[in-house]
């Protein structure tokens, strides 16, 4: 029994993490319709904008304490995603109002080699390592219900507290602020939107500078996991299976979808594994997702496109 | 009627506009006078639509000029229309559909809203009056239209007469001065359509909106405008008080074919 608890909590916080960098393709597509290829980019340049600047920063201002040096890294890396996002708008989105989908999705595929080229140049592509102060060591816990106590890694607790509460965040915002109605307001209708007042071209920057400080969470959790490289440009595909199983369009869809993933990977990789030989955890997610395109493609959240004849 | 026929406050000048080689407007000038209810009218294809999303700036005009208040407004789009004040409804209601009606009457306030990101965030002083503000607002919208039993209602789910109702009232939460609709009646049944006419005349009658409006039905067109306008092939052929428009034997020959 402690063992099964032990393998749900780990795939519940491998599923957090999922979620955050679900939760990127999400906000974008909410607010604009666009399927945004250059989310992983997104999180590899962030990453290596937070790994350099956390040496370069204290480095040049000569500060000694590790907290603020850490801190004042991660809002430059915040302000510079926000550049990113204003330039991207500036630069790409503002041409292509009013145009169709498939159109916009091949201009997100575009800013993903010109951001993941851009982040190599300029950060170099050595394999850095980001450290924020995570706690490394494992604890137990629990030791007197269970047998041996539950083993749990700090790191990853930290991590899912941080997602969560980041997610939490977001739904708010979404729901309860006139910005985030008025992102809602542009993802269904462009033409609309703009009718009545509202400014595309602010809200575009507003939703990628979002994306860009979920992309950074998500690049700062999972390099200090596994360093930054620049596979972690492929972290994104990762949070492709759990955005199809969420739905497109909703937020909590992408925290469910997450978990559900998390979980379904660890439970299957540990339970199912050795009866076909193991690896499971690496295809399982696509294949969940694959069945999930058969029969009910919307997703689990997502808002069932019904077509008026 | 107590409402006053005022100014000219939009003039459209010589207004031509082509997608390629099709000529959808022909030199077309007319005007629209201050709170006054002027139709645009015309057989399918005449350019109606055009017409309208000229004046909302979705289309620019190759040639001519749009005066607005006495300011060339030509190369306008339409956020900055909605600026000047001009709302307008669609043809093929563009709602935001996984919203809810008072949510998309909210959407319809954004250009009032002060209050900046930060304060909505943390739901502040200021950004909190302001909400509730504009609340009571769509509130008085909601009334005034009668839809209050749908109210929460998200609008995908709501048959085709209530959603052009919606549409007509997000509209009306800009309290706009120029209020452009575009067939607000098409697609209704008789009891729908006496609905819509009440809704318009009274919003021209209390609020003193000026109404320009695009209608496929003549009989409806007559009984509510001050004056009508009649395109046929991007050109107008006919300008002036129902009862003239009526009589006018180019626009009669229009409707019915050239040989009556």
């Amino acid at each position: 029994m402690g063992f099964f608890i032990e393998t749900l909590i780990g795939g519940l916080m491998a599923g957090m993490l999922y979620s955050l960098v679900a939760l990127g393709f999400v906000l974008i597509f909410k607010a604009s319709g666009v399927f945004n290829f250059a989310q992983g980019a997104m999180v590899l340049f962030a990453a290596l904008a937070m790994a350099r600047f956390a040496v370069w920063i204290p480095a040049a201002l000569d500060i000694g304490n590790p907290v603020l040096g850490t801190g004042l890294a991660f809002f430059a890396a915040a302000v510079l995603m926000f550049v990113v996002a204003w330039l991207i708008e500036r630069l790409v989105l503002r041409h292509l109002v009013n145009q169709e989908g498939a159109t916009l999705l091949m201009a997100t595929l575009g800013i993903a080699y010109v951001l993941e080229g851009l982040g190599t140049s300029l950060f170099g592509s050595d394999i850095y390592k980001i450290d924020v102060g995570m706690p490394k060591d494992p604890v137990m816990i629990l030791e007197g219900t269970f047998e041996g106590g539950l083993l749990i890694n700090k790191e990853d607790f930290v991590a899912a507290l941080i997602a969560a509460v980041l997610v939490g965040l977001l739904a708010l915002f979404f729901q309860k602020t006139s910005t985030g109605r008025a992102l809602r307001a542009v993802a269904d209708d462009h033409q609309a939107a703009q009718s009545i007042g509202i400014p595309l071209n602010r809200i575009w920057v507003i939703v990628w500078s979002v994306a860009g400080v979920v992309a950074l969470v998500a690049g700062v959790i999972w390099g200090s996991k596994l360093g930054v490289q620049f596979s972690l440009a492929t972290v994104a595909l990762r949070g492709l299976p759990v955005v199809i199983l969420g739905g497109l369009t909703s937020i909590p869809g992408a925290i469910i979808g997450g978990l559900i993933i998390g979980v379904g990977e660890k439970l299957s990789e540990v339970y199912l594994g050795p009866m076909i030989g193991g690896g499971i955890e690496i295809w399982f997610a696509y294949q969940l997702a694959l069945l999930f395109l058969l029969f009910r493609p919307q997703g689990l959240f997502g808002e069932k496109i019904i077509d008026r004849v | 009627m107590s409402r006053q026929i005022g100014d000219v406050i939009l003039d459209l000048q010589q207004v031509s506009l082509s997608f390629g080689g099709v000529k959808a407007l022909n030199d077309i000038s007319f005007d629209v006078r201050e709170h006054e209810i002027r139709a645009i009218i015309g057989p399918n294809g005449a350019g109606k639509s055009s017409m309208l999303n000229v004046i909302n700036g979705v289309y620019r005009p190759q040639e001519g000029e749009i005066i607005l208040r006495g300011q060339r407004c030509t190369r306008m789009n339409p956020y900055q229309a909605a600026r000047a004040g001009i709302s307008r409804t669609f043809q093929n209601i563009a709602l935001f559909k996984g919203m809810n009606v008072i949510d998309n009457l909210l959407s319809g306030r954004n250009l009032k809203m002060r209050s900046n990101l930060i304060q909505q965030a943390i739901w502040w002083g200021p950004a909190r009056r302001e909400e509730l503000a504009h609340r009571a607002k769509v509130e008085e919208v909601i009334d005034f239209l009668e839809i209050q039993h749908i109210r929460k209602t998200p609008v995908g789910r709501l048959p085709y007469g209530l959603q052009k109702r919606v549409d007509l009232g997000r509209a009306l939460a800009m309290e706009p001065s120029i209020l452009l609709l575009d067939e607000p009646m098409a697609g209704m049944n008789v009891e729908e359509k006496q609905d819509m006419c009440r809704f318009i005349l009274d919003v021209n009658d209390q609020f003193g909106t000026t109404i320009v409006l695009i209608e496929h039905d003549m009989a409806v067109v007559m009984d509510i405008s001050d004056r009508v306008v009649v395109l046929d092939y991007g050109r107008k052929i006919g300008d002036g008080s129902p009862d003239e428009v009526r009589a006018n034997p180019e626009v009669i020959s229009a409707y019915l074919g050239a040989s009556h």
